[in-house]
């Protein structure tokens, strides 16, 4: 099938930042106020059949001297085709905001979760942003890297 | 399904609130269920994990490369070879030297990751045996497994925690002898399964308990993200072995099987099958399997063994840089998905150049299996929990992290 980096550039155009096929992983960087738009196209397309959200994640890239600190990086996977696509979306320390997949996919609920309480980036339009992994009451999110791996919190009960 | 309204009328009661876990005797795996129930029938479950969250990604991002393994092996510690089959292949890909992996590290890696299969759906089917009170049952296939574990044991030193994988090979070779004895474990072990597949397979009381509890569509299985197993009970025929064959599993002749209501038994059924196809590859790796190297002929990379660190003075300062400062990584990311015990577990790493991984994320197979609970167990009966949460094969390790 024809390259899918190309399938989605003619598509969107200006919304696709970058794009790159290093180690072989089709990787596209776009804009994330469009996210929600790209994704729904990218699983209901015959062309790109996305069905399976593989993978949800973040990376925070402080001091790498990128203008956006954060990428939360999706892994799509699509059955019938048989292939696979990564999408990235930069989201800054300041605006740590991204549209959440949910109404998409159900399995989206919890990986945003986690990728909140690790990272703090907040999904809007998530059914219920609480924290997943650790306790309500943690301060911090312990993934970004200026959280000191040595840092000891109390460990509180929950609330309910 | 009646709603919450209609039940109320119908018993004149109020839902009741319990809670279940985190360490429950009739579960395996720490995590807490908290349920709303209108008599018995579940009207609401949440699942709440993290107990056994241990801050995997931020351990890996501060340790080389190399000294990711053993933490590897803890996430999913009922198939911990898988993981670390998993980990350094995704690393070899980063490097780039997948092509130059030995021929006979990737029959190695295949026997170790079906071993490690076998072992965890033998754990798997025997708990979910014992939790439904086939205590019997249970001893049978636990027996086979340690059986198992004693391979293993024989060819890392470690029954769970292996830490055998290397980047670019092994630690070592496999031991004198491997092929006879673990032909003959497979036989000893014949005798288990069959005990075991008589005593449940055609179970009365075991199929009442599994059979139409926690159906799940196609559909609703790949939105959730299911793969392995679970997603197979649903009738999608996906298997990261035969979509995007790695190691040897291309020249592998195996099948693969596909149920079609998605609930426990299909899930139980598949399992069971798993572990035969499994024993099948492993016997063809063993013919095809030829004496050679097991490490990558790299210096920069190669793991040296004891025996040249002590002797050779090159050995001896590649071991010391390749351990002070780590493997070199060139600046990437990479996914590598393989076919673990559970489902498709794909190790996401991102290096900035250096000794030690930028990041290094982990896609557990059971975190959208274990978000599915509630769906799956809505209107079903309060011990119907038990079933649908042991065929999961929840690992709270790997779940966690």
């Amino acid at each position: 099938m024809a390259n899918i980096i190309q399938i989605v550039k003619d598509r969107f155009g200006d919304l696709v930042l970058d794009s790159h096929s290093q180690h072989g992983d089709d990787t596209v960087i776009v804009n994330k106020n469009s996210i929600l738009e790209i994704m729904q196209w990218l699983r209901d397309n015959e062309a790109t059949n996305f069905n399976f959200l593989m993978d949800l994640t973040a990376v925070d890239y402080l001091g790498k001297g990128k203008d956006m600190r954060f990428e939360v990086v999706y892994h799509l996977y699509s059955l019938e085709n048989n292939i696979r696509l990564r999408v990235k979306a930069g989201v800054t320390e300041e605006d740590a905001t991204i549209n959440s997949l949910a109404p998409l996919w159900k399995g989206a609920d919890w990986y945003e979760r986690e990728v909140y309480d690790l990272y703090g980036i907040l999904f809007i339009g998530h059914p219920n942003m609480k924290r997943i992994l650790l306790y309500e009451g943690f301060e911090g999110h312990p993934l970004r890297k200026d959280y000191p791996i040595d840092k000891r919190q109390p460990l509180i009960g929950p609330d309910n | 399904m009646p709603t919450e309204q209609d039940s109320r009328m119908e018993f004149g009661s109020e839902p009741m609130v319990l809670n279940m876990g985190p360490s429950h005797p009739a579960t395996h795996g720490t995590v807490r269920f908290l349920l709303k129930l209108d008599g018995e029938k579940i009207v609401h479950l949440e699942t709440e994990i993290g107990y056994l969250h241990r801050g995997f990604e931020k351990h890996c991002e501060n340790g080389t490369w190399t000294q990711a393994f053993p933490y590897t092996d803890r996430l999913n510690y009922n198939s911990a070879m898988q993981n670390n089959v998993a980990y350094a292949m995704s690393v070899e890909k980063l490097l780039g030297i997948e092509d130059k992996i030995p021929e006979r590290t990737k029959y190695i890696r295949t026997i170790i990751c079906e071993l490690a299969r076998m072992c965890d759906h033998y754990t798997n089917l025997a708990a979910a045996g014992l939790e439904l009170g086939a205590l019997t049952a249970f001893l049978y296939l636990v027996e086979g497994r340690e059986k198992l574990w004693d391979i293993i044991e024989e060819i890392c030193g470690a029954r769970l925690t292996s830490n055998y994988v290397r980047i670019g090979g092994l630690a070592s070779d496999l031991p004198e002898n491997f092929e006879e004895k673990l032909i003959a474990t497979f036989e000893e072990n014949k005798v288990f399964y069959d005990e075991f597949d008589q005593l449940l397979t055609h179970n009365r009381i075991f199929i009442d308990r599994m059979r139409n509890v926690g159906n799940i569509t196609a559909e609703d299985a790949i939105s959730f993200g299911f793969t392995g197993p679970c997603l197979r009970a649903a009738g999608v025929e996906y298997d990261v072995r035969k979509a995007n064959p790695y190691l040897a599993y291309a020249e592998m002749d195996f099948d693969v099987p596909v149920g079609s209501t998605g609930d426990n038994y299909d899930i139980y059924l598949i399992r069971m099958e798993e572990c035969l196809q499994s024993e099948r590859i492993i016997r063809q790796c063993l013919k095809k399997m030829k004496a050679g190297p097991i490490n990558i002929d790299d210096p920069k990379i190669r793991q040296r063994s004891k025996e040249d660190i002590s002797n050779e003075m090159e050995s001896m300062i590649f071991h010391f840089k390749n351990q002070i400062s780590g493997i070199q990584v060139p600046a990437g990311e990479a996914y590598v998905a393989t076919e673990g015990s559970n489902g498709e577990v794909g190790f996401y790493l991102v290096s900035d150049g250096g000794g030690k991984p930028w990041k290094c994320r982990v896609r557990p197979a059971c975190i959208p299996l274990t978000a599915a609970m509630g769906y799956r167990c809505q209107g079903l009966m309060l011990a119907d929990i038990i079933p649908t949460f042991d065929m999961i094969n929840l690992i709270g390790g790997e779940c966690d992290r």
